[in-house]
């Protein structure tokens, strides 16, 4: 228990810390190469509008598709009758929906990992899968569309199904590894 | 590829919604969502401006440049388009540096200017090349190592252990990131064979 907070405790200090330390480490190694730092600065951040303007577009086509699925509820549906056979692989149907939507939405899977957790408990074997499948798995769709979208790529080649594959993989593991340890 | 999805996704919202009867729902929702999306994207501004601005600075000072050459025996392997000494290898670390802290939105600005970096090497102007799809599929493996929002839920749930779940997601967020790797180069190579047949 002592260990745990001290760890958790730990961890936040060293978020805490992170990011002021990188900005001092930039600008001096600047200051000390002779770089002009603010009038750099101020040059390389006149990018960042453009950029969050730009891939607008490519958001709003794939959230919209996303909150179709999500409201219709095809993917209830599509969890009972997947349900039957991840069972068999120690995967509980609670936790479906959770693979399910976490390649699509972000905000949607956290809000579905905590409810998971409120109802079932976070010891619970359901909360320790839902959180490790949470943490091994990201927002593929989201982070296809932002990334491509920045530079005007439409034609994504491989990089989806390379990246399901990922996600799947991930949630396969997940499933494994807690029926080993929990 | 993802014209079908982007179909499939619509199709198969609007038609179960139809059989469901959650049409209003389901009109609602992509409204919000075309709303969330610039929304999203405005509030990527301001962290964008500040991390590019300091990729600048880094980039002036020869900072980028200089971790690229550290990495570049391992990065070679992973990205094989990128020369030796492009502003994109420091890009794509410090994207992936960002990531395993868990940085959110630092790790996306990080992220765009990597792509920025990629489109620059890429010949095909709208098609994504294979660096661009390798570097998506680690990136949207997570390859977190603090997952600092997973345990904070978890102790405001009132876990009695919230951090026992890092062990069990470091271990899955290797096997999918390993995945993702293998996955990139073997399309990639079956992409290549494929277009020398045609």
């Amino acid at each position: 228990m002592m260990n745990n907070t001290g760890l958790s405790s730990f961890m936040n200090e060293f978020g805490n810390w992170v990011i002021p330390v990188v900005i001092l480490i930039i600008i001096t190694a600047g200051l000390l190469k002779k770089v002009r730092v603010y009038e750099s600065f101020v040059e390389g951040a006149k990018e960042g509008f453009n950029i969050a303007i730009r891939i607008i577009p490519y958001l709003v086509a794939i959230l919209c598709s996303i909150a179709a699925l999500r409201h219709s509820g095809a993917m209830e549906f599509f969890a009972s009758v997947i349900s039957p056979f991840t069972e068999i692989i120690g995967m509980p149907a609670e936790t479906i929906p959770l693979a399910l939507i976490r390649p699509l939405s972000g905000s949607g899977a956290l809000g579905v990992m905590t409810e998971l957790i409120t109802t079932h408990g976070a010891d619970s074997f359901i909360g320790r899968l839902a959180s490790t499948m949470m943490g091994s798995t990201e927002t593929t769709f989201y982070v296809l569309a932002v990334y491509f979208g920045s530079v005007g790529i439409r034609k994504s080649r491989h990089a989806v199904p390379a990246a399901l594959c990922a996600d799947a993989a991930g949630i396969l593991a997940a499933v494994f590894v807690c029926n080993l340890v929990f | 590829m993802i014209n079908y999805i982007w179909f499939a996704f619509l199709a198969a919202g609007i038609i179960t919604a139809a059989f469901t009867g959650r049409m209003a729902e389901i009109t609602s929702g992509i409204f919000d969502a075309a709303n969330v999306s610039v929304e999203l994207a405005i509030g990527l501004i301001g962290i964008m401006s500040l991390w590019l601005g300091l990729m600048r600075v880094a980039e002036d000072a020869g900072a980028v440049r200089f971790i690229g050459r550290l990495i570049y025996p391992v990065i070679r392997w992973l990205f094989p388009g990128i020369p030796k000494e492009h502003p994109a290898l420091g890009a794509v670390l410090a994207n992936l540096a960002a990531n395993m802290l868990g940085l959110g939105n630092s790790a996306t600005a990080l992220g765009l200017k990597a792509m920025t970096e990629l489109q620059k090497l890429n010949q095909d102007g709208d098609s994504a090349s294979d660096d661009m799809c390798a570097f998506m599929a680690v990136n949207t493996s997570s390859v977190t190592i603090i997952p600092a929002t997973i345990i904070g839920i978890r102790a405001s749930a009132g876990s009695n252990n919230p951090t026992e779940v890092i062990g069990t997601i470091i271990f899955a967020t290797c096997v999918s990131t390993i995945t993702a790797v293998i996955a990139s180069k073997l399309f990639a190579r079956i992409n290549r064979r494929r277009r020398r047949a045609e």
